[in-house]
């Protein structure tokens, strides 16, 4: 037999803090802490002396005085009467306004590029491939500032627009291309429109429940519903028919020359046409290389075994190979849209109101707030990247592989 | 005659017929044709639509290019000598493109130390690019900071001696105590760098400067495509050392270091560049002790170096994830410490899968460096936006600049991304 006796109680010594692996990390992080406390003294030391040399303090007051400059591009109501705070927030609305625009135009033409590139036809492909390179390799803001300048130099001005043989015309009586921008018709909304308005909705809820019914019929019976047909028709029909029962509430309001410049219709500024079509086309060539990739990373192996399972080329196309390569391209077709939102803010380059112009240029110019107007720019952009990025990560792990 | 068939089958040949050639609808161009171009009806139509968008443009691009005056001294005169006719005005790049390379007021007769200084780079960047040249070159690609350094800004060339000589003694005293411990060689290394460079600052005389070899040029004078290059190169390399050290903060198992490097990762890539370079413009002075001024270049590679710091960061942090864990379990098992399994074993692989990953931040920076036009600092397109279209010389001389210039950003990204596919087949092989 031989006695077991419990180990020496160890008594703690210096030297552990570096040599025993209990304790080593909380030395170093101890130290770290210290560090970066002593960063951070150091940092805010020195901002306020400087903040004292300078006469300045940070205070947020200045967002509650008159701004007293004009925006040319608002989405709400404002003057140069408003505070700085609702500068800051037509910025804001700018900002979300032409990223958005520039996520579902970017998507459409990286969608037909990328699926372009694939195509058996030689020609197209290489024609896509070019378009891809030529807009991956050169700076967005270069884009930014071409496309704008083919706004401002080669559009027609209004007056072309004047005279018995115009140099230029309107496509379509509606729509007019010229130099400060483009003029849409715009929509008034007359009495009984909201009728309208509710039954486009109820249509589009239709759609959905008449989808879901077709596929629970499939499930159930075996049953294949004809979707696409009736659904074009709920999309159309009820609208356009209660349109009419409620005697066209809905009109629009075309652009139309008076004097040397068109009023009338809604005008999208030149810069914001720029913006928009520059991120869009550049973002699109990214989006066309996701999907490239996340059209061939499914494997061949699918549509063939979908083919010998008797599938037409459509359903091969929707029910095997999309659900697949949309696994792929989501996640970083997500970070595109980030960095169309955080790109937007080259719009100070052309002139765009969007809130890096408003809070990050001229009320900071204005009112020599530097860090509160950069802290609150920063602050806006983070939320907005976050959010997605939040939302990305529900996604992804909604979309993770479930293996067996 | 025994066999009674011998006769009966004279009509079957009895030798083989020269094989004919395929039709013509099933052999050469025709046939590529028809396989490529043409073979479905949609198709066909894709092929004629797009002929008919490349024959428009080219229709219009090509008779510009063709007539394009490279020698006239302004506008009107280019359109003097084109009378009327479609051509563009390449005067202006033959008339300006030192301004366009090298900025306003770097001093003309010293445009060879920017010339030389780009060439070295190649001969600097090919050892790290190519991995069958001879390893020696590597000591040239790590005296390149400072030669390029003296080469730019000139001055005495004490600065870059002595700012070389604390490396170097910093790098003797790391091998010295780096077996004994890696943090102990580490900051011993720093240690004794700030030492050389402490005691060297008190030697160098004042006004060392003023008689140098070569004439001394504040970073305020440069600009032009040298400004985009030097501040893609600079950033680039020294936010890739800052990145690795993020991407393993990240990984690191003690949670103050991971959370303060997932806080400064995640704020760094939340936020646009722009927004960055304006704290660099107008913010950051006011964290710098109140007597010392320190220039715009500086501030902006700051920051920059930061935004590229965390991108990076993340694209090793792929790497890192995508090592199988067995790496890390045999470095364990061979009794490595943390520096050591990382140095020896973990890095060198996540490093070599996260190269094209770095090369395409890379590509992304590079790009990105136009946006310090937007604070007033006279890279290319600042130079184009402010001094070259708003002389009175050349107003209105728009596709030719912003063609040269996006034909300058493609070259250089469209090779590296050539390189970083080449890259990308070659260390596929070594897999499988």
């Amino acid at each position: 037999m031989s006695s077991i006796t419990d180990p020496p109680e160890s008594t703690f010594r210096l030297s552990m803090l570096i040599n025993d692996t209990r304790y080593r990390s909380l030395t170093f992080q101890a130290i770290a802490a210290i560090v970066i406390a002593l960063a951070f003294w150091y940092l805010g030391n020195n901002l306020i002396q400087n903040l004292r040399a300078a006469g300045l303090n940070i205070s947020f007051s200045f967002l509650d005085s008159v701004s007293g400059y004009d925006i040319n591009q608002t989405l709400i109501a404002y003057d140069s009467q408003s505070t700085h705070a609702s500068a800051a927030i037509v910025g804001i609305l700018n900002t979300l306004l032409v990223a958005v625009l520039a996520c579902v135009t970017a998507t459409f033409f990286g969608v037909i590029a990328g699926v372009l590139r694939l195509s058996n036809n030689w020609l197209v492909g290489k024609l896509m491939a070019f378009y891809v390179e030529i807009f991956r390799n050169i700076p967005v803001l270069i884009w930014i500032i071409i496309i704008f300048t083919i706004m401002t130099n080669v559009m027609p001005a209004p007056r072309d627009f004047r005279g018995d043989s115009p140099e230029a015309s309107m496509l379509f009586d509606a729509f007019a291309f010229t130099n400060r921008g483009v003029y849409i018709p715009a929509p008034i909304w007359g009495a009984g429109s909201l009728v309208v308005v509710l039954t486009f909705v109820a249509s589009i809820v239709g759609i959905f429940a008449f989808r879901r019914y077709a596929t629970k019929l499939l499930f159930d019976t075996g049953r294949l519903l004809p979707t696409f047909w009736p659904s074009v028709g709920l999309f159309f029909v009820p609208v356009i028919l209660m349109h009419f029962i409620m005697g066209q509430p809905i009109t629009l309001d075309y652009p139309a020359l008076s004097g040397f410049n068109f009023s009338g219709g809604t005008q999208l500024g030149g810069p914001l046409i720029a913006l928009w079509f520059a991120l869009s086309i550049y973002t699109g060539a990214f989006i066309a290389e996701n999907v490239r990739a996340g059209i061939q990373a499914v494997s061949r192996g699918q549509t063939e075994a979908a083919a010998a399972l008797g599938m037409r080329p459509g359903r091969i196309m929707s029910l095997v190979v999309l659900p697949q390569a949309l696994r792929v391209i989501i996640p970083p077709l997500i970070s595109q849209y980030l960095n169309i939102t955080k790109n937007s803010s080259l719009a100070i380059a052309v002139g765009y109101a969007d809130v890096t112009a408003t809070l990050g240029g001229i009320t900071l110019n204005q009112t020599g707030r530097a860090i509160e107007c950069i802290l609150l720019l920063m602050l806006f952009y983070l939320t907005i990247s976050l959010t997605i990025s939040g939302v990305m990560n529900v996604y992804n792990n909604a979309m993770k592989l479930k293996e067996r | 005659m025994s066999d009674p068939h011998s006769h009966s089958v004279s009509f079957v040949r009895t030798e083989t017929l020269p094989q004919l050639p395929p039709p013509v609808t099933e052999r050469g161009a025709i046939k590529w044709m028809r396989e490529n171009l043409f073979a479905t009806i949609p198709n066909a139509v894709l092929t004629l639509v797009s002929f008919y968008v490349i024959i428009s443009v080219l229709s219009g691009v090509v008779p510009w290019i063709a007539n394009g005056v490279w020698k006239a001294s302004n506008l009107s005169e280019c359109r003097d000598i084109l009378v009327g006719a479609r051509g563009a005005c390449f005067a202006v790049i033959s008339e300006r493109w030192p301004q366009l390379l090298f900025g306003l007021s770097y001093p003309s007769e010293e445009y060879w130390r920017p010339g030389v200084a780009y060439l070295l780079l190649f001969v600097a960047a090919a050892p790290v690019m190519f991995f069958d040249l001879p390893r020696k070159m590597l000591i040239f690609t790590a005296l390149y900071p400072f030669i390029a350094f003296w080469l730019l800004w000139g001055g005495t060339v004490l600065a870059p001696i002595l700012a070389l000589l604390g490396f170097v003694a910093g790098y003797v005293v790391y091998q010295r105590f780096v077996k004994g411990s890696f943090a102990l060689g580490f900051f011993g290394g720093v240690a004794a760098a700030f030492v050389v460079w402490y005691i060297g600052g008190l030697l160098i005389p004042e006004g060392a400067s003023d008689n140098a070899w070569l004439v001394s040029v504040a970073s305020r004078d440069m600009g032009g495509f040298m400004l985009n290059m030097m501040l893609g190169v600079t950033c680039v390399s020294l936010s890739i050392p800052l990145g690795i050290v993020l991407a393993l903060g990240r990984q690191s198992s003690m949670p103050l270091i991971k959370w303060i490097c997932v806080i400064f990762i995640e704020f760094i890539r939340g936020v646009p560049l722009i927004t960055l370079l304006f704290v660099a413009s107008v913010m950051l002075a006011f964290f710098f002790p109140p007597e010392s001024t320190v220039d715009l270049f500086l501030r902006v590679v700051i920051m920059i170096t930061m935004f590229s710091a965390a991108y990076i960061a993340e694209v090793i942090r792929g790497g890192l994830a995508a090592l199988p864990k067995g790496q890390y379990e045999a470095a364990d098992s061979l009794g490595l410490d943390y520096a050591q399994a990382m140095r020896l074993i973990i890095l060198p692989q996540a490093l070599k899968i996260s190269i094209p990953g770095i090369v395409n931040i890379a590509v992304g920076l590079f790009k990105d460096t136009t946006l310090v036009a937007i604070i007033s600092m006279f890279d290319i397109v600042g130079m184009i936006r402010g001094p070259i279209l708003s002389s009175s010389d050349w107003i209105g001389v728009y596709w030719e600049l912003w063609g040269f210039a996006g034909l300058l950003f493609f070259i250089t990204c469209y090779g590296i991304s050539q390189y970083s596919q080449w890259l990308e087949r070659r260390l596929a092989t070594d897999h499988r």
